[in-house]
């Protein structure tokens, strides 16, 4: 009979918590699976850690809640005199003791086998900096940057949010199944952190180190993951998307990637053999300001404060090119504004200063052809 | 220097006797009495930083606060609510209570008392100035890890820097006077383990606070000499290691949110017994537990570094470390109960926000176990788990325990009884607005947001939403608490000397409103009505 009713309450319990897992609710209440060995084991970490916390509140709350009732002054007038048992100090020093040795077990043997970064069948070397990943295929490479493709109306409330809202990129890092990939974490600028709840992968990325972690991710599919650590203004506008694709796919994808290399840099020359118009450098300026430079320097060019300087009538869009041009490639040490002549290519960087001389006002009508961005570089 | 309040000039108008009265004095009910208004008004200040992040969170998008001023509101709160609300409050509790606890006539260094508060207005006029400078005020959060607050800091670093500076010699100074008094002038027969034990709890914050403000102080002059005098002792190009501020900063700030604490502890188990009408169960194992806290707080603060890349064999010791600290603050938590069970209890106010401290404190302390298994922490870090983990500790720990004591001493310090039915309200309000605040920050964590973030993605709308509202039930509740704390102020029913039938301990054998100078002539101990339970 006992066995019986065991049996029911066990299924009762079983079922219970398989409807939680399985609901819409706790897809956004509790850590998630995820795709890899090691994020599941995680997963039933944080579940059995916090079954102990549970069984551990309901005890003592439960001690706590029947005393309050039970002994309250109007049901229990004469309060007891104890004030020290030494055998009762000894066990509840002792079994929280045993109880923390039946979690640091398999919290020690999980963190083994994370922290073993050894045989990678592939390595992307991933570099944060203010706000956008640059991942580089280091067997392949190649490399690409990866910045969140969310238009500002929609942060602006212009428009209405999409469904990846803030979580998409224009650049997913694609990955292989079932491959160990080990991610090399580095930074150019402060502290990011790249984080894939999915691999159970976070890691800083900190300038100066280069840190290490690793995933063998099993199903293809499309995963986001964002920035963790405070990194300045669009901390919140840092997302990560991973593409990963089935094995013969991902090699596909690679020869593809490096055939289109190769054809950019065709395209490149021909860009520089031609002059370009006012016209045309201002219609490409005006997308590549608004995709890199809006962020900090306002659509308007008007900028935020000292910090972010206002373009519009600006000292150095206003005055002689080839400081502009400097400023424009290589950055200014020690501030937010970020070298850009490896993120951008020739044609981009013209016309974005051409567009900076000829915008908000500006009116130089300047115009800066690719091939003086090449000689520059 | 000549002047003193003592000695007062005939023919002052009220204004400089005023002003005078409460810059020169020396006394330590009126200096703790300036440290709890202090911390009052920047719990208020820091609570509107609160309030802005919040409505920001509401919804998703940006609608009031953009990015970089509301990384100034995170940081200013954070900074303003540790240093400006916690620090000082516990402080002029101490100042208030521990000279009448032990039956001393006054602090022992009173003059170092009087320094020790008259930095801090400021220190936090400095903090709080940086609000309105070009550039704006730090924006990196309370943390300030380098290189965001060295190389790309804000112009107003120094600001802070400076701010830091003052507050850490406040607290050094405020420390070491409490130390030297508790150690020299109890009255005779109250040997140390026979001290109440909000005095034990205060003893041991203050040589916490001795040991680690130093180091603070080190990491902020490092910052500054790295800013402005060519050092790279966090710049990687220089030859230097950002992960060295962490390191140096979480050397402080591991023992810094146990000083954040401890005291709580010790009003908790001041106020338990008395209205448990039962002595506090195993006030040998309080101290001890107390003291293993504050000695393995020293050793854990590689647990907030877990994903800076740490080698495993450090990773381990720092888990197995953070995990042991649940031993002794678990037999608080035990001892907590075992005093409740088989008392007399009544619950005034005092009471509910002790037991609502325990609860709320004990499920923050839960998350922290989670958070020490250093698999589960890569998924946790950073993320809101945290953000609700610390609150838990810290709202219904720090506040509670302040604002318990608020109420549990406040008839001793005015003379008059607060309103009890306000009281109990304000208590309901606020126990139910922190867990709608804070519950849900769990859930958002566990679900992947990151935080210390503008904007979020749609899923963590609804949650984020309720927090909000809760956010907006507990700052409102505040002004409650105000109303009722002046009320009791202005007047009300007289209190007696006792005040709680069962109180024990000498503050209460003072009459009420207890008088400006007390025990001159050195108190006997213990007093004849300790022994009231076994009579």
């Amino acid at each position: 009979m006992t066995s019986l009713i065991n049996r029911r309450c066990r299924g009762l319990i079983v079922s219970i918590l398989l409807a939680f897992s399985n609901s819409a609710f706790a897809a956004v209440m509790d850590l998630r699976p995820g795709v890899t060995d090691i994020s599941r084991r995680i997963l039933q970490l944080h579940h059995f850690s916090l079954a102990i916390c549970v069984v551990m509140a309901v005890l003592v709350f439960g001690a706590m809640f029947y005393s309050m009732y039970a002994h309250r002054r109007s049901k229990h007038p004469k309060p007891a005199d104890f004030h020290e048992s030494l055998l009762v100090e000894i066990i509840w020093t002792a079994v929280p003791v045993l109880i923390l040795i039946g979690l640091a077990i398999p919290a020690t043997s999980a963190l083994r086998e994370i922290e073993d970064n050894s045989n990678p069948d592939l390595t992307i070397l991933i570099t944060g900096s203010q706000w956008k990943w640059h991942y580089q295929y280091l067997d392949a490479d190649f490399g690409y940057y990866s910045n969140m493709s969310t238009p500002a109306e929609q942060i602006n409330n212009l428009e209405p949010k999409g469904r990846n809202y803030i979580l998409e990129v224009d650049n997913a890092l694609v990955l292989p199944t079932n491959k160990k990939v080990r991610f090399l974490t580095t930074s150019d600028d402060v502290i990011h952190s790249w984080w894939v709840p999915d691999f159970a992968v976070k890691q800083d990325a900190i300038p100066g180190y280069i840190n290490e972690a690793w995933a063998r991710i099993e199903v293809p599919g499309l995963f986001q993951g964002q920035c963790a650590e405070l990194c300045g203004k669009d901390h919140a506008y840092m997302p990560i998307e991973v593409e990963v694709l089935p094995e013969e796919e991902f090699d596909q994808w690679i020869l593809d990637q490096l055939l289109a290399i190769e054809l950019a840099s065709g395209q490149a020359v021909a860009d520089r053999a031609r002059t370009w118009t006012l016209a045309e450098l201002m219609d490409i300026g005006q997308t590549v300001f608004i995709d890199n430079c809006a962020t900090c320097h306002e659509a308007d060019g008007s900028g935020q404060g000292s910090t972010y300087p206002a373009l519009a009538g600006g000292e150095i869009p206003t005055g002689p090119m080839q400081t502009h041009i400097e400023r424009v490639m290589s950055g200014s040490v020690d501030t937010e504004m970020q070298a850009w002549a490896p993120q951008l290519s020739d044609l981009e960087l013209a016309s974005v200063i051409t567009y900076e001389r000829n915008a908000f006002g500006n009116d130089l009508g300047d115009i800066v052809q690719p091939l003086t961005i090449f000689e520059s570089r | 220097m000549a002047v003193t309040a003592d000695h007062a000039i005939p023919n002052r108008s009220p204004l400089i006797a005023f002003l005078s009265r409460w810059l020169l004095t020396t006394n330590h009910k009126e200096i703790g009495t300036l440290y709890l208004c202090l911390s009052f008004t920047l719990f208020f200040i820091a609570g509107a930083m609160a309030m802005v992040i919040r409505l920001e969170l509401f919804q998703p998008g940006i609608q009031f606060a953009e990015p970089l001023f509301y990384n100034q509101m995170v940081t200013m709160h954070g900074l303003l609510m540790v240093f400006g609300v916690v620090m000082p409050g516990f402080v002029g509790l101490a100042n208030w209570l521990i000279p009448m606890m032990i039956g001393a006539p006054d602090m022992a260094l009173p003059r170092l008392n009087n320094f020790s508060f008259w930095i801090l207005p400021f220190a936090f006029g400095l903090l709080l100035s940086t609000l309105f400078m070009e550039g704006g005020a730090p924006n990196f959060g309370w943390t300030f890890y380098a290189p965001l607050s060295t190389t790309y800091g804000p112009p107003s670093t120094d600001f802070f820097i400076l701010g830091v500076h003052l507050m850490g010699i406040s607290s050094v100074l405020g420390a070491i006077n409490i130390i030297v008094t508790i150690f020299n002038l109890r009255v005779e027969g109250m040997t140390l383990m026979k001290m109440p034990l909000f005095v034990w709890t205060w003893l041991i914050t203050a040589f916490l606070l001795v040991m680690v403000m130093p180091v603070l102080a080190g990491a902020v002059t490092m910052m500054l000499t790295d800013r402005h005098f060519g050092t790279s002792f966090f710049s990687a190009v220089g030859g230097g290691d950002p992960v060295l501020f962490q390191h140096v900063f979480w050397f402080f700030g591991h023992p810094e949110v146990y000083i954040l604490i401890l005291p709580g502890f010790g009003i908790a188990s001041q106020i338990i017994p008395t209205f448990a009408r039962k002595k506090l169960f195993g006030y040998h194992s309080m101290v001890y537990a107390t003291i293993a806290i504050a000695v393995l707080s020293f050793v854990v603060w590689g647990h907030h570094m877990f994903t800076t890349g740490m080698p495993l064999a450090a990773e381990l010791f720092v888990m197995y470390a953070t995990m042991l600290i649940a031993v002794p603050t678990g037999v608080k938590v035990f001892n907590w109960v075992a005093t409740m069970w088989r008392g007399s209890m009544t619950f005034e106010t005092p009471m509910l926000f002790a037991i609502g401290f325990v609860i709320l404190f004990t499920i923050g302390g839960f998350s922290g176990l989670m958070l020490a298994l250093v698999p589960v922490d890569f998924q946790y870090h950073d993320t809101f788990f945290v953000v609700a983990h610390f609150h838990y500790v810290l709202y219904p720990g720090a506040i509670f325990g302040i604002m318990s004591a608020v109420y549990y001493w406040l008839p001793k310090w005015t003379g008059n009884m607060y309103d009890e039915r306000l009281g109990k309200l304000h208590f309901w309000i606020a126990i139910v607005a922190v867990n709608m605040t804070f519950f849900p920050m769990h859930f958002l964590g566990l679900a992947g947001m990151p935080r210390r973030i503008v904007d979020y993605s749609l899923q963590f709308a609804d949650f984020n939403m309720v927090a909000s509202i809760g956010a907006g039930m507990l700052g409102m509740s505040q002004l409650l608490f105000l109303y009722i704390v002046v009320k009791c102020i202005r007047g009300g029913e007289k209190a007696s000397s006792r005040v709680w039938d069962s109180a024990e301990g000498l503050e209460w054998t003072l009459p009420s409103p207890a008088p400006l100078h007390t025990f001159t002539t050195p108190p006997k101990f213990p007093t004849p009505e300790e022994d009231y339970q076994h009579e």
